[in-house]
């Protein structure tokens, strides 16, 4: 009888140990004090992401988009070519502004839709005229996201007419004017709104919940924010703003497909800023700042300690940079688009190149599944 | 030498190892088909797919749509009627039949230890393990007998005995005993697990973990099988496991791995076993207290050992076809699967598909997700058959659309065991040219790396 015990103490503390271990007792208490020699301390970085990146990012784009919906009321009580033009530079401004946002759809972001609700573009020209006509613009209408945010914006400002004399005209017609200068400022309003609901939320509480998941599970917040950024590069940030455009996925270029279509010299600032973005993100550098925190790419540096391998972050980083320095030396996408140019494709190439390296060797170094996939293992 | 060998494989001994063997597996089985069923699986893996990565041979093996929730039903009714032994000889058939068949319709979801469910199941097929303690053998006065063949208990030890080893065999390699790969990628990211998660991170830990897993492996059947160090070894059965199922998601399997590892005890141990249950049940086991013997004669009685023979000379064999093969096994992973080759690797790869007109010159790239579930695309980018097996059905999909002199190629990358990655598939290769079969893959890239070993 007696031996039977220890069986039975072996095997309590084994279940033990298993109940232990389900995510629900993921209570974030953990602790790096141990003798540990991979010693990466997730929760650090998450602090960074929340604290010096996102929610930087987030109250930046709040302030500066206070001079749009300022700019915008100055245009609609007085329609000129100067408001016109200020309105427009606070509108690229912020625009800019909001490539340091979109990759980081998650929580409150990711429930809101945010990225779909501000970006989504081409926009539909067809369905914005018949929307200023009726007056009724469904603006929480999954259907009607192609109607406005930026790309609407962007229509609005630079495509609605030629020449800045006609954009004017149209603004200033005794039937029509008011209804475009009403829908304009819907669209404006709906931008400031659905960002300050996301940002709010991130500062009343959400980013605690999400710095203190810092477990390794996939629902953990290290796992879910890397797949959603890689998710961005790969579909928001290649295909969308260079991949599609070019036809990559078609065979057909379609440069109608651009970010900024209206105003074509601005695709490539959106995706430079939008690159510098990732990149700072990637190398954990603190928003408009140069100081870093933890980051991938500090993670990666703890690993390669331990796993003796080559250098992946800074692979990252110089294949980021080519990136950079193709679209740089490019013109306007549009009629580089237009004209066929073989260094458009040339630079998509360099940006595809970073995919692999961060789908396959980051993710797989730093053991974060792609995507949750719930399935068993063996 | 032969007729004492013969000998002690027919001689009649306890039958209660093997019909515990039998409850607990059906219980096991149950709980399996239950667990998948809640878990949302049938839907997300076989009915929400629009195409399915079918096995060589059984390409004509695919969910039927919503009679597939049948054929899970089928499959959990025959694992309780197992369990219980209702009519044990028909359910253990139609749970090997449906349950291979579950398997067989998407090898995204291939785990060795569904094929190590299957293996059973059609051994079982062939063990008279409804003879004692069955409502068979309850109701049916002739089929009772307290004594079996001492075979039909041996053939589980040697199959678990196998798998063990097999699967130690396959850690004899410089990633894992020299690199301490992919366990080094592996347990780091286990940081967070109670008690033992701030040791993940030490690099001893990771090859303390290696080197003990491989010689748990090659040990454990022996261990178990020597009957004074079985009760050590059943310890090390439950701690070995219960450790890989808090390190790592993998399911009922070691649930399944700890209780069928009792059938090396002895009869007696069932035997309370029995009586356990019996006293729960209020059944009287004297009804099944006699002394016949159980002793499979004539034609059917030779089929059976014939069949079993063969499948176990399959069983020794099947593992080492990869030797057939050129290149680093564990990148071309031709003759990889059905091996018990056990978290082995960490891979994982990149897959873009390019579809040309050779005509026109006129490309495009696809996008997997349009055709493949996140689990499927990433199951698909590291492994050949998979990428030539979607690169027909994308020629077929977009043929179908009207496009004409489809060419296919897939520029990919893969990482192996914390290497860097490197292009996997031969770019230059057009797919639709190259057919699935057991001849080595010549588009496969070479490897840039050695890794030696078994």
């Amino acid at each position: 009888m007696k031996r039977k015990v220890w069986y039975v103490g072996v095997l309590l503390a084994s279940l033990f140990i298993l109940a232990c271990s389900s995510d629900a007792m993921d209570d974030g208490t953990q602790q790096d004090d141990g003798p540990v020699n991979v010693s990466f301390d997730r929760s650090a970085m998450l602090r960074n992401w929340a604290d010096n990146i996102i929610i930087p990012a987030y109250t930046n784009f709040n302030t500066n988009f206070n001079a749009v919906v300022a700019a915008n009321a100055a245009f609609k009580a007085d329609v000129s070519v100067n408001n016109l033009v200020t309105l427009r530079n606070a509108w690229l401004n912020s625009y800019q502004d909001w490539q340091s946002i979109s990759m980081f759809e998650i929580g409150p972001a990711e429930d809101n839709d945010l990225r779909l609700n501000i970006n989504t573009y081409p926009t539909d020209v067809q369905a914005i005229s018949e929307a200023i006509a009726n007056g009724t613009y469904g603006f929480d209408l999954p259907s009607n996201r192609d109607t406005k945010g930026f790309p609407a914006m962007d229509y609005l400002l630079n495509g609605i007419a030629a020449t800045d004399a006609e954009i004017i005209a149209v603004y200033q017609d005794t039937n029509s004017g008011q209804a475009h200068l009403d829908f304009l400022e819907a669209v404006v309003l709906d931008i400031q709104s659905r960002v300050s609901t996301v940002a709010t939320a991130w500062t009343s509480g959400y980013r605690d919940t999400f710095v203190a998941n810092d477990g390794a599970s996939a629902t953990a917040s290290t796992d879910r924010l890397v797949n959603d950024v890689i998710f961005y590069y790969e579909k928001f940030l290649r295909a969308g703003k260079v991949g599609i455009p070019i036809g990559k996925f078609t065979g057909t270029a379609a440069p109608n497909t651009l970010e900024a279509y209206y105003s074509p010299k601005n695709s490539k600032v959106l995706l430079l800023a939008s690159l510098d973005a990732f990149q700072d993100f990637f190398n954990g550098t603190h928003f408009q700042g140069s100081a870093k925190g933890e980051s991938l790419a500090s993670y990666l540096v703890a690993l390669n300690s331990v796993k003796n391998g080559e250098e992946l972050e800074n692979l990252i980083n110089a294949q980021l940079e080519n990136a950079r320095d193709s679209f740089e030396s490019l013109g306007v996408f549009k009629e580089e688009i237009e004209s066929s140019s073989a260094s458009i494709a040339d630079a998509y190439d360099q940006l595809q190149l970073v995919v692999p390296m961060l789908k396959v060797d980051m993710v797989s170094a730093m053991s974060i599944a792609v995507d949750f996939v719930d399935a068993d293992g063996d | 030498m032969i007729g004492q060998l013969q000998k002690k494989l027919i001689q009649p001994v306890e039958a209660a190892p093997l019909a515990v063997f039998r409850i607990f597996f059906g219980v096991m089985m149950f709980l399996s088909i239950l667990r998948f069923w809640a878990n949302g699986w049938i839907e997300k893996l076989y009915l929400e797919p629009n195409f399915h990565f079918t096995y060589y041979g059984f390409e004509w093996v695919k969910p039927l749509g919503n009679f597939t929730y049948v054929l899970f039903i089928v499959c959990a009714i025959t694992a309780v009627m197992v369990a219980a032994g209702i009519k044990y000889r028909l359910a253990i058939t139609l749970f090997f039949l449906s349950f291979t068949y579950i398997e067989l319709m998407d090898k995204t979801t291939y785990l060795n230890h569904y094929y190590f469910i299957s293996v059973l199941a059609f051994v079982m097929l062939f063990l008279p393990a409804e003879r004692y303690f069955s409502w068979d053998a309850y109701k049916n006065e002739k089929l009772r007998a307290k004594f079996i063949p001492a075979w039909s208990i041996l053939v589980l030890k040697l199959l678990l005995g196998i798998v063990y080893f097999y699967a130690g065999l396959a850690k004899l390699n410089s990633d894992w005993l020299v690199k301490a790969m992919p366990l080094k990628i592996w347990l780091p990211s286990k940081f967070d697990v109670p008690f033992i998660g701030d040791f993940m991170g030490l690099e001893w830990v990771h090859y303390a973990f290696s080197y003990t897993g491989a010689l748990y492996d090659l040990a454990i059947p022996f261990l178990l099988f020597y009957k004074p160090t079985r009760k050590f070894a059943f310890i090390m059965v439950v701690i070995f496991h219960v450790l890989t199922r808090v390190l790592f998601p993998i399911g009922m399997f070691p649930y399944i791995m700890i209780v069928s590892a009792l059938v090396f005890f002895d009869a007696s141990f069932h035997q309370k076993i029995i009586e356990w249950i019996a006293k729960r049940l209020k059944v009287s086991m004297a009804l099944f207290q006699n002394t016949s013997a159980y002793q499979p004669k004539g034609i059917k009685a030779k089929f059976a050992t014939g069949v079993l023979v063969i499948f176990m000379a399959f069983q020794l064999i099947f593992p080492w076809r990869y030797l057939l093969y050129p290149g680093e096994l564990f990148w071309t992973e031709e003759g990889y699967r059905f091996s018990w080759r056990v978290m082995l690797m960490e891979k994982s790869g990149y897959a873009q598909f390019k579809v040309v007109d050779t005509k026109t010159g006129k490309q495009f790239y696809v996008d997997n997700s349009d055709f493949l579930t996140t689990f499927q695309e990433k199951q698909m980018s590291f492994q050949p058959d998979f990428i030539l097996e979607y690169a027909h059905y994308l020629k077929q999909h977009f043929t179908a659309q009207g496009h004409k002199n489809i060419a296919i190629y897939v520029e990919s990358y893969v990482a192996l065991n914390g290497r860097l990655s490197q292009p996997y598939i031969n770019p230059k290769v057009d797919l639709t040219q190259e057919k699935e079969s057991f001849k080595p893959k010549n588009w496969i890239l070479p490897f840039k790396d050695e890794i030696t070993g078994i």
